[in-house]
């Protein structure tokens, strides 16, 4: 960042940072994603007949979704009131479309898993993995629209960017998942999504930071520096050997752990970098008052 | 909606004496906001938040207010008055070191905008617009989701912290709607927190900053009076003798969904993709 100079009232920041705790919403970021690209690959596994991939996404995704959901519910300040989301439908409100997308999404990723671990009910499973399979993108995507619909900077500033990078890692981890999971025979497609996921995952990122200006500081310092290069290095790694170790079953997980550990990673440091961008007047007022000069 | 009811806060004649604090507390029931020393000139309340709807922002600065006329005459001797004390460096006619200083206060509160970020981001509908054109939260809906806190632009609205909800100035609903003025501007010694129809707050304010321009204070601006910014002007403007950063404000606040259009398009093309992604990942040999 270049030294502007730049006033502020004692230091303080300007805005409020999110009281969102990290574990919950970085953590439902990720187990969101990873829940939309499983199920993906389960229908895409349905529909060409590969069983063990079908199974292994339809239970990866429910325990995902339902993770998620308790950790959504745990970070709202009044728990016990969660159902409020579901009053109004709001477009203007990425949080209110999303909650309509997961009371959608999460039925449909439960139903195919219960059918797939009980066996009971094929047809309805089928039915409810192929249906998943299509809201599943939703559910990865608008996580990106959530963090950017805000007024910090590190986030609003990536609103271009964030979808595109939040699914990419969700391809990155379903395809990971996938890889985990699948015996040799079926893997081939997890492996494709998750080392294009994990290779777009990198692209956007660093596309990202370029592309924000003074706020990519936020992305560069501290904490979020650390979470990011670590995700980078992870999804690299990951990426790599999955698509080397096509042959081999075990660096074909570790490829798959790698892809999933890095998804993971990237949510945990944007989310960290909107957090620090939030408490430092700099990356509200600087690029403010750049905004006004160039008019 | 009858007509839009708001706050013009000229900062040139407040005096920082916190009566407007003391009054939005008493009246609204906000709970204590901590009790902390800050070294920050005389503020000790810190920032707007859930426990705090108005505050008083104290800046220190080494520039002179305006040209200044005493109306006296000192050229040569003036005559005692009393027996000042010897001790005493400084009196009223004799500048100290460093030269000029001059004290801003300027006391802050919910903009009430016209496009309301934290309005347009509430998932369940607590926060709302009034027949007066403010903005409100009903406590008895928020579910304390937190999403109205980082969209505001201004950080106004905070999370009470042993209670969950998000909690902000609600403009004294409960006093306007029975013809009452709200508290702070009732309780301002000064009337530079003013009350009233916008369209009339802002026809004042005009005026006002011609005044003071023309009296030579070259710093006095509006801010938020226009309706053509980033949150489409305030129901709640102000009077400012300095750049807004100086305040804590920002220079040019944009209400984040001005851009959702185009981050639900960007989402729509990004899900497609992984959708479309996923599929080719089984087309052709395995």
């Amino acid at each position: 960042m270049s030294e502007d100079a730049f006033t502020s009232y004692y230091g303080r920041p300007v805005l409020k940072p999110p009281v969102w705790k990290a574990l919950d919403i970085a953590g439902y970021l990720f187990l969101g994603g990873l829940a939309g690209a499983s199920s993906v690959l389960s229908a895409g596994a349905e529909l060409t007949g590969r069983p063990r991939l079908a199974r292994g996404t339809r239970i990866g995704a429910a325990g995902a979704i339902a993770v998620s959901l308790v950790a959504l519910v745990h970070d709202l300040g009044r728990p016990g009131r969660f159902v409020n989301m579901l009053r109004v439908l709001k477009w203007t409100s990425p949080m209110s479309v999303g909650s309509w997308i997961l009371s959608a999404y999460a039925p449909l990723a439960g139903a195919a898993a219960f059918s797939a671990v009980t066996g009971r009910l094929p047809r309805i499973g089928t039915a409810a993995a192929m249906a998943g399979g299509v809201a599943g993108p939703a559910v990865a995507a608008y996580t990106g629209v959530l963090l950017a619909d805000t007024a910090v900077p590190g986030w609003h500033e990536g609103h271009r960017e964030l979808p595109y990078l939040f699914v990419s890692s969700a391809a990155a981890a379903g395809g990971g998942l996938g890889l985990l999971v699948a015996p040799r025979a079926e893997v081939t497609p997890a492996r494709r999504l998750g080392v294009a996921g994990g290779a777009a995952e990198l692209l956007v990122a660093r596309l990202m930071r370029a592309r924000l200006g003074t706020v990519a500081e936020a992305y560069e310092t501290g904490r979020a520096r650390v979470l990011m290069r670590a995700a980078e290095a992870l999804t690299g790694a990951g990426a790599l050997t999955a698509a080397l170790g096509r042959g081999d079953r075990r660096l074909s997980a570790a490829g798959g752990a790698a892809l999933l550990a890095g998804s993971a990673l990237t949510r945990f440091g944007v989310f960290e970098a909107g957090m620090t961008s939030s408490k430092d007047p700099k990356y509200t007022v600087v690029p403010q008052r750049a905004r006004l000069r160039t008019g | 909606m009858t007509q839009r009811m708001g706050f013009f806060t000229d900062t040139s004649v407040c005096i920082g004496c916190k009566a407007c604090e003391v009054a939005c507390k008493e009246w609204n029931h906000v709970p204590e906001d901590g009790l902390n020393f800050t070294g920050m000139s005389y503020d000790n309340t810190e920032q707007l938040g859930a426990d705090t709807w108005r505050h008083v922002a104290f800046i220190e600065q080494r520039k002179p207010l305006a040209e200044q006329e005493p109306g006296v005459d000192h050229e040569g001797p003036v005559p005692p008055l009393g027996a000042p004390p010897d001790a005493a460096p400084m009196t009223p006619m004799a500048p100290g070191e460093g030269g000029d200083l001059r004290w801003l206060m300027a006391s802050d509160v919910c903009k009430h905008c016209t496009k309301a970020a934290c309005l347009d981001v509430c998932p369940t509908g607590a926060l709302f617009r009034t027949e007066f054109g403010t903005v409100v939260v009903q406590s008895d809906v928020c579910n304390g989701c937190g999403y109205c806190i980082p969209a505001c632009p201004f950080g106004v609205i905070g999370q009470r912290e042993d209670d969950g909800r998000a909690w902000k100035c609600t403009l004294c609903y409960d006093r306007i709607g029975d013809g009452l003025e709200p508290a702070c501007a009732k309780a301002c010694p000064t009337d530079s927190i003013q009350y009233g129809p916008l369209d009339e707050l802002r026809e004042r304010a005009a005026a006002r900053v011609a005044t003071l321009n023309d009296a030579g204070v070259d710093d006095a601006r509006l801010y938020l009076a226009d309706t053509d910014d980033g949150i489409r002007g305030a129901g709640a403007f102000f009077l400012l003798l300095d750049d807004p950063e100086v305040y804590g404000l920002p220079p040019d606040p944009i209400a984040t969904t001005r851009d959702l259009p185009a981050m639900w398009r960007h989402a729509a093309l990004a899900a497609a993709g992984l959708l479309g992604a996923g599929l080719l990942a089984f087309a052709g040999r395995a």
